[in-house]
């Protein structure tokens, strides 16, 4: 039985390692033997779907909650997801996490002293169009400490998770404001080792995106890893 | 230009909300065919304390070893009532469990029957990208000839099969994941 291609490799530069000094966290976490190299199978080349349990209607506003309105700056975040060769991927789920405009999660674990904002879950969810585009409101999440070392911390960003069309392009990162001047000192962006890698993460204002007495645009686009040109060995 | 890869980030301490949905730890319906099993461990960090803030994916082939996915060319059948797709988030000691069933054999290229797996997506705090691993099943003879678990060092192998704690409940798997040090897990780059 012939198998379809499978997927190109990470980057070489382009993703952080698992190990990182300057990041606490990845101290007791990281694993000591490097991975396994897997030639693609089945297994890496199918991946799943959200059937079934698709977006619903205003999971792509997260600036309306219980009834009421979120306090912040509204913005706009739209782009496309792209694979490597610049393919649209279509029917892609997105799922969106975030701070609220004062720096504080709706979570319990989360015990920085900045208010919660009882209209702001920070929570949303979109899926791409035949284009591969998304779209979605929000309001710009506040910066927040962290005890990662001494004065630490996080630069404004806005959490995605996504699958792609495969297991292996299964995808979890951060989107960040251009211009922050916390980006320099953040252990976190700055894990990934080559700089202009680190910089396809910051988001581009964009002021054909801003609606006009309402929001500020931000373009994001994100490209996940594209097939071999060349059928899978074993 | 072509466009270059999205980098990795943490999916960080706060992920639980948006991502975990009560229910997505069971792969199965009532009308999914193939035995039940249950899959539960812990994940456990370089000091062996359990890790509360992780998130587990499963993905996994039917019964007949077939995956919903349009790039399995297999002439099996799709389970309408099996999708392959589980996630959960760790407890407060680290604990995770799923139900689903088990798969069946997936065919790969030179018509070589693969040996039955589940695999592992693993994210959590202090992993600024995800760590991949395979759930493989205990006294399987395609154990032997499986082209990725024959990869593997022999003496680091037995990280990735489950075991049956208890042989009165055959149905519980156990198979826990050590990020770090001492029986540490093996894990993939795919
Ligand atoms: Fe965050």
């Amino acid at each position: 039985m012939n198998s379809p291609n499978g997927y190109r490799r990470e980057s070489s530069g382009g993703h952080p390692p698992y190990d990182n000094p300057a990041y606490a966290s990845t101290h007791k976490r990281a694993p000591r033997n490097a991975p396994v190299r897997l030639e693609h199978t089945l297994s890496e080349i199918t991946g799943p779907r959200f059937a079934g349990d698709l977006p619903a209607p205003g999971e792509d506003d997260l600036t309306h909650f219980d009834g009421g309105e979120a306090l912040g700056e509204r913005i706009i975040v739209t782009g496309r997801v792209l694979d490597e060769d610049g393919r649209a991927i279509p029917h892609t789920v997105i799922e969106i996490w975030q701070a609220n405009a004062a720096g504080r999660y709706a979570h319990a674990e989360d015990r920085h002293e900045a208010p919660l904002d009882p209209y702001f879950a920070g929570i949303g969810r979109v899926i791409t169009d035949t284009q591969g585009a998304y779209r979605f409101m929000t309001v710009k999440p506040g910066a927040y400490p962290w005890r990662n070392h001494h004065n630490a911390w996080r630069p404004n960003h806005i959490h995605f998770s996504l699958f792609g069309p495969s297991f292996a392009t299964r995808l979890i990162t951060q989107m960040y404001f251009p211009g922050d001047p916390l980006l320099d000192l953040d252990p976190i962006f700055n894990s990934v080792p080559d700089r202009s890698a680190r910089e396809r993460l910051i988001a581009k204002f964009d002021i054909e995106v801003t609606i006009p007495e309402y929001a500020l645009g931000y373009r994001f686009d994100f490209v996940i890893r594209g097939r071999e040109a060349t059928p899978t060995p074993g | 230009m072509s466009p270059l890869q999205t980098p990795s980030q943490t999916v960080g301490p706060f992920f639980k909300p948006a991502l975990i949905r009560s229910g997505n730890e069971s792969l199965v319906t009532s009308n999914s065919r193939g035995e039940r099993i249950t899959i539960e461990g812990r994940i456990l960090d370089g000091d062996a304390a359990g890790i509360s803030d992780a998130m587990i994916e499963l993905w996994q082939a039917n019964a007949d070893g077939r995956y919903d996915h349009p790039d399995d060319l297999q002439e099996k059948l799709i389970d309408p009532e099996f999708h392959g797709f589980g996630r959960a988030a760790t407890d407060e000691l680290g604990r995770f469990r799923f139900h689903t069933i088990k798969p069946g054999s997936a065919t790969g290229p030179g018509n070589l029957l693969h040996a039955p797996h589940i695999n592992v997506s693993i994210f959590a705090r202090g992993l600024l990208k995800r760590l991949v691993t395979r759930i493989y099943f205990p006294g399987e003879q395609l154990n032997a000839t499986d082209p990725v678990l024959n990869t593997v060092a022999p003496g680091r192998r037995s990280t990735l099969i489950a075991r049956i704690e208890n042989a009165d409940q055959p149905g519980i798997l156990r198979f826990d994941i050590v990020l770090q040090g001492e029986n540490e897990t093996v894990f993939f780059d795919v």
